[in-house]
């Protein structure tokens, strides 16, 4: 017998028993209920976003309109000093990145790992900002792979308002609306930028991946 | 050689008494209570999610087969290849080979506890191959060659001086004790294993059925370096981790982060699906998932206790335990510490040589308090007591438990052993703590009770 048909065999022999205790009552379809509120008006849920951001130390822009993102960018390019930067050619990203005149390491359909360690930035979309914890989800398919928003020490994400979402049931909601049975082979819900605390548990940013996080969203 | 109850104890009798260890553990872990209960207290309803949580858990392990399964079926369909270990030696024996069958050197891994379970760094590194912890946490643990201390917070027992000092030793390089300056150092010796590692192995917190995915919590982002760089990716997952639907981790994340961490959320929650799909840019060529059953089938079979299969490995139970709070992770000898780990351990590794754990515990119950997925575990505790003494009856235990029967069903032994405690008492400060005081087990770090001068009947008597 393989190992697959016998462990198999032990669950179903062990599942015979039925637990003696009273099992828990099934659990609610939608835990929105249980979950930290968040606000119904789109105001509310961006305030919300914002906080969730200042505490976590992500850097969030709401600015008015595309015009207004490529002056932020401007900005950081100049204060952070990019002098190179990484991203992929979405539709939403790639023009934004091309104005700002800086050679550009794009990572479709492959690119040398190794070039991409010395890129001062990388730029990505995403597929959803969560209000209630400050989360930005990001795929293999949306944000130009999986190391694009891990490697560069600075994560700078260009997102729509309409991707806001309120909590994380309605992000796994969209997930599942937008990629139904094929999803990519990567989801990353990026919660601040990356942290330790393992050192007598003092809060370090930037201990593997990024150690700032920006999302310019309009 | 010692038993594991004589190294337990041994090592509980010297921690007990080590009041700069003591000091340490209750400052960490005063840090994350105090933002634990701050999150938990943003939960609209953190009862109701604890028990919504304990449901999803349940209704998993109800029909693991089917849900187990449904999981392999999804991944294989899109080109992951599934391992089924019966034991930790044959978990271990497919994660070699499949390094060796790569010609790999250079292994990294993220932070997984049942790759301490099954010991798969020795393994590996028994095999020829080099092995690289990425957490910050375990990589500094790993240089000092010691096992965790904590299954969130492998290192919470070192002072920046003692990581400096390892670092200095071990990498040569530790410019001062800041702890920013130290994660940078790490950060760069890492930078270099990750572009040169064949092999990426990480662990998972949770396995959706639903669509075939696995989920990795870390706050450094060194698992998602780890499952993204390397041309291969293994994960090793024990069978118990299946969730039925991919939106029950919409409730399963936050509460993971919060009970553990005092986060909201951690840093990174990260689904993998397979290897790099076709028009993807980069990611693993090749994926491959084990499945770990390693004695989780026995406790399974266990009906009363099975529930404690719904754990989620978040550490709140140790982090409020009485007994982890004054002997720490590392005395107790197993891969699972406090009272999850004196739960599960005698199951997994046999009753007969860890009947001392569920002995450890004051029963207080702040454990099953404070488990997100409501694990019963301090009558579970109770209940191996019972097994482990009928299993191996103790003379002595069962003639003082007779002889107390006795005494307290008999009103006039009852006073008269009163009245000789009383006698004994006015004589036992001569002797308290020393070898010749009987209650020195107790006395040596305690203070001795005393008897009221007075009954309480005696007392009532005289008032009337
Ligand atoms: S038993 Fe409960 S509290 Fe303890 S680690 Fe597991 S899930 Fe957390």
């Amino acid at each position: 017998m393989n190992a697959r048909d016998a462990i198999l065999g032990r669950i179903r022999e062990a599942l015979r028993v039925p637990a003696p205790r009273s099992e828990p009552a099934a659990a609610p379809a939608d835990f929105t209920a249980l979950l930290p509120r968040v606000g119904a008006t789109f105001a509310e849920q961006v305030a919300a976003f914002a906080t969730a951001s200042r505490e976590l130390r992500t850097e969030f822009h709401w600015v008015e309109d595309e015009v207004a993102a490529r002056a932020e960018l401007e900005r950081l390019r100049e204060t952070a000093g990019w002098r190179r930067v990484a991203a992929h050619r979405g539709a939403q990203v790639a023009p934004l990145v091309e104005a700002l005149g800086l050679p550009v390491l794009w990572t479709d359909g492959g690119y040398d790992r190794r070039e991409l360690e010395r890129c001062d930035a990388g730029l990505t979309q995403c597929d959803a900002l969560v209000a209630q914890t400050g989360s930005v989800v990001v795929t293999s398919a949306s944000a130009g792979g999986r190391v694009l928003s891990v490697l560069p020490p600075h994560h700078v994400v260009l997102a729509r308002r309409e991707q806001l979402v309120p909590d994380l049931p309605a992000a796994f909601h969209l997930l599942r609306e937008k990629y139904g049975a094929n999803y990519p082979s990567m989801i990353s819900f990026i919660t601040g930028p990356s942290r330790t605390g393992d050192i007598e548990r003092i809060l370090v940013l930037g201990a593997h991946g990024p150690r700032r996080l920006t999302v310019l969203c309009w | 050689m010692t038993t594991p109850a004589e190294q337990f104890k041994s090592a509980a009798r010297r921690l007990t008494r080590d009041l700069v260890h003591r000091e340490r553990i209750q400052t960490a872990l005063g840090k994350y209570e105090v933002k634990r209960d701050e999150m938990k207290a943003r939960f609209q309803a953190w009862e109701g999610a604890r028990a919504a949580a304990a449901a999803i858990k349940a209704g998993a392990l109800r029909h693991l087969d089917r849900h187990l399964e449904d999981f392999v079926a999804r991944l294989e369909a899109r080109g992951t290849r599934v391992h089924w270990a019966g034991t930790a030696e044959q978990a271990c024996q497919i994660i070699v080979d499949l390094c060796r069958e790569r010609g790999a050197k250079t292994v990294v891994k993220s932070k997984a506890m049942t790759a301490e379970e099954i010991h798969l760094n020795e393994a590996l590194a028994h095999a020829g191959f080099e092995v690289v912890e990425s957490d910050l946490g375990e990589f500094i643990v790993q240089l000092r060659g010691e096992p965790p201390y904590h299954i969130v917070f492998p290192a919470m027992h070192l002072t920046r001086g003692e990581i400096r000092e390892v670092f200095a030793r071990k990498l040569g390089d530790a410019p001062s004790d800041d702890p920013e300056q130290l994660t940078l150092v790490a950060r760069r010796v890492l930078r270099r294993k990750y572009l040169e590692a064949d092999v990426g192995i990480t662990g998972a917190n949770f396995a959706v059925a639903e669509t075939g995915m696995i989920s990795v919590t870390e706050n450094e982002g060194n698992a998602r370096l780890t499952a993204a760089l390397p041309r291969t990716m293994i994960t090793l997952v024990g069978i118990e981790k299946v969730v039925p639907r991919l939106a029950d981790l919409a409730l399963l994340l936050p509460m993971l982060a919060t009970a553990g961490a005092g986060q909201l959320l951690s840093g990174y929650n990260t689904l993998y699906g397979g290897p790099r799909q076709p028009g993807e840019a980069d990611g693993p060529e090749e994926f491959h998932v084990v499945l770990l059953d390693n004695h989780r089938t026995t406790l399974l079979a266990d009906a009363e206790q099975r529930d404690a299969l719904r754990c989620i490995r978040c550490g709140a139970c140790l982090n409020v335990c009485p007994i982890f709070r004054n002997v720490g992770g590392q005395a107790y000898g197993t891969t699972y510490p406090g009272p999850i780990g004196s739960v599960i351990t005698p199951h997994l590794r046999g009753l007969r040589e860890w009947q001392h754990l569920p002995f450890a515990s004051t029963l207080c119950g702040a454990c099953t308090e404070v488990c997100p997925v409501q694990i019963d575990l301090h009558h579970h505790l109770l209940q191996l007591r019972r097994h482990a003494r009928a299993q191996r009856p103790v003379w002595w235990e069962r003639l003082a438990f007779r002889v107390f029967a006795a005494v307290v069903n008999s009103p006039r032994l009852w006073r008269a052993v009163l009245a000789l405690g009383r006698l004994g008492q006015k004589f036992h400060g001569a002797v308290q703590a020393t070898r010749l005081d009987p209650a020195r087990a107790w006395t040596q770090s305690r203070e001795a009770p005393r008897l009221a001068p007075q009954s309480f009947k005696q007392w009532w008597r005289q008032r009337a």
